[in-house]
């Protein structure tokens, strides 16, 4: 497991933004690209990956990574939605989306669908609350959420699955 | 006419980009901040009477004095734009929408403080908006606005754009800086302040994102002039973000002597509450701050209007009044459930709790459990006494404000709506099927229907 080139470049150029010696700054950026760029978790061989490009102890990164809720620590579904759930998504209707999606892909909170499609994972407040409800899912927000729109969301995404 | 000194330029076709954002006056601030001497920019900031937009409203210009300057070491500006605080998306507006502003903003305030490497701390779920600022970052460079000698004044300056990775607790000044050390977010004990020892043990400032913006009008139109703007010392003006039960949840600038009761009725502003519904209650300044019952929500106890300011929304202290924080403005009406609402607030400041203070690891997940309970019809008589003796230990005895910020909704929930509680206590079944209404709290305001 090794970064591409064109990654490494990346990392380099996060690096250089710190002071001489303070390159354990670079750590939260660099889980980000792993994760993006190994599959959408933290295994741990990829953790070790990370510690060595930084020169700091294993135990930093897992330490770090446990911290944080956007690192998963075990496998997750090709696309991962996460319902905001906090209270002024509450106020608009988010119960009752978190129950459609539930009832829809048959999982629940946390779990992901037999074909590893979709994982479901509520989220707290995510800086949205006036376009409640929300998800995020992948680097986007998906706002104002309907019944109706989380169903052509989710067939949207099954059939960019598919090709 | 309400003043806008942020939002301004926001409608503009194109003025996220830079050859926009000059034509229309963008970087005369810099212009003339440049020439001035950093000491001087720090007194016209004192003199505007800005406070911190983050939600302590601690007045900006005070805070940049205590910076240490020991010589040879560095100092460093940071930018708190983790913006995770339930209720509040308005820095995300400001960054999404008019991100030269915020460059703009930074660039004065890192030669103000000397800082030469300054940092964006940005909350890791805004994913797409890096690659705005970075842009808006590249743009200002290219222009001679960044980079080495800035306009022949040989001050150097960078801004790099950090993501964070999923945690509230780094909204807090120094576990956003432990966090930007590549640490767990766990809040230093203090003093030593970040003035003295911030990020990487060298002097720091960290402001909001909003804070940061309006050093720009301030040096436009000089520190006095924005100080005469607004009411006694709340200057300025305010974003707030809208949301819940309304017409038109969103982000506003208002002005500090806009009412209440204007603010959430105006059609300029929330319109109204959706189907002619009645107003129960308001949290105006974000997730941590007292909820208010309507009654108390466009009145002061003292019988005088409520406005959106800090003093006005204040008045009463928690007894009767809460406070304008973030400006995060969460509206509900007369169908939502107040414990249930609370509840779901336990809930997240148990999750979003460093662990570090007992009081605050342990209290947040007990008050989670008593409120389950009374919400889903199991709980006692007792649990509501608990529940407030459980809330004033962990106030005042953590490391960081957020045990502040997990009790003070508690106690003002029960403080007001201790009906309510009780009402799902002898109802364990009703309670299941309906919500309680609003009772004698009810909305002043006619019923529209
Ligand atoms: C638990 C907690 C969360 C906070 N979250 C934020 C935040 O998301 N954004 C912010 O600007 N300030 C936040 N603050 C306040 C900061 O600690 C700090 O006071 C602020 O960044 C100072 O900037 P200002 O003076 O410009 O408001 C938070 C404080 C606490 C205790
Ligand atoms: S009050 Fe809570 S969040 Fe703050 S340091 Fe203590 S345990 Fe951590
Ligand atoms: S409460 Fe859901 S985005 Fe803020």
């Amino acid at each position: 497991m090794k970064f591409s080139q064109e990654k490494l470049n990346k990392v380099n150029e996060i690096i250089a933004r710190y002071p001489e010696g303070k390159q354990k700054s670079a750590l939260i950026p660099l889980l980000h690209i792993a994760q993006e760029e190994f599959g959408g978790w933290l295994d741990v061989p990829v953790m070790d990956y990370v510690a060595e490009l930084l020169h700091i102890n294993p135990i930093e990164v897992y330490e770090v990574a446990t911290f944080y809720t956007m690192f998963n620590m075990k496998p997750v579904g090709k696309y991962v939605l996460e319902v905001c759930q906090t209270g002024p998504c509450m106020l608009r209707g988010s119960d009752q989306i978190i129950d459609h999606i539930k009832n829809k892909l048959g999982i629940q909170a946390g779990e992901t669908t037999p074909d590893g499609l979709f994982t479901l994972k509520p989220a707290e407040c995510l800086g949205a609350c006036g376009y409640a409800p929300m998800m995020q899912l992948g680097k986007f927000f998906k706002e104002n959420l309907t019944i109706e729109k989380v169903d052509a969301l989710i067939e949207d995404l099954k059939a960019a699955a598919k090709n | 006419m309400a003043v806008k000194l942020l939002l301004d330029k926001a409608h503009i076709e194109g003025i996220r980009y830079y050859d926009t954002w000059r034509k229309n006056g963008g970087y005369t601030a810099v212009e003339k901040a440049l020439k001035m001497t950093p000491d001087e920019i720090v007194e016209e900031v004192k003199k505007s009477g800005l406070r911190g937009r983050g939600g302590a409203g601690f007045p900006t210009g005070m805070k940049w004095s205590f910076l240490a300057k020991p010589e040879g070491v560095p100092r460093h500006l940071v930018c708190n734009a983790d913006e995770s605080e339930p209720g509040t998306f308005k820095d995300r507006y400001l960054m999404e929408f008019i991100p030269h502003l915020l460059i703009e903003g930074l660039i004065i305030s890192s030669f103000a403080l000397g800082s030469s490497a300054t940092y964006i701390y940005i909350r890791g779920e805004y994913a797409w908006i890096p690659d705005i600022l970075e842009e808006a970052i590249a743009e200002a460079k290219a222009n001679g606005w960044l980079g080495k000698n800035i306009l022949g004044t040989g001050f150097d300056c960078e801004i790099y754009v950090q993501r964070g990775g999923g945690a509230y607790i780094c909204g807090e000044e120094t576990a956003l800086i432990e966090s930007l050390e590549g640490k767990r977010g766990n809040p230093r004990l203090k003093p030593p302040f970040p003035a003295v020892q911030g990020l990487w043990m060298r002097p720091t400032v960290v402001n909001n994102v909003e804070t940061l913006a309006a050093v720009v009008p301030i040096i436009n139109m000089g520190g006095e002039e924005y100080g005469k703007i607004g009411v006694g010392r709340s200057t300025g003006t305010k974003l707030i973000s809208a949301c819940g039960n309304i017409n038109k949840p969103g982000v506003y600038e208002i002005n500090f002597d806009l009412s209440v009761e204007e603010f959430i009725y105006s059609d300029e502003y929330c319109g109204g509450i959706p189907n002619g519904k009645r107003l129960k209650a308001c949290i105006p300044g974000g997730s941590s701050v007292p909820i208010v019952p309507a009654n108390l929500l466009f009145k002061t106890a003292k019988g005088e209007t409520r406005y959106m300011n800090y003093e006005s929304l204040s008045d009463g202290g928690f007894a009767t009044g809460t406070m304008l924080g973030s400006g995060g403005f969460i509206v509900l009406d007369e169908d939502q459930c107040v414990v249930r609402h609370t509840m779901s607030l336990a809930h997240f400041y148990n999750h979003e709790s460093c662990g570090q203070c007992s009081p605050c690891r342990e209290g947040t997940g007990w008050m989670y459990k008593i409120l389950k309970n009374i919400e889903y019809g199991k709980g006692k008589m007792s649990d509501i006494d608990l529940l407030w003796d459980i809330q004033r230990r962990i106030e005042g005895n953590t490391i960081c404000p957020l045990g502040d910020a997990a009790a003070w909704p508690v106690a003002a929930a029960i403080r007001h709506f201790r009906d309510e509680f009780e009402w799902h206590v002898l109802n364990p079944e009703e309670s299941q099927t309906r919500n309680y209404g609003i009772a004698h709290y009810a909305d002043p305001r006619e019923v529209v229907a």
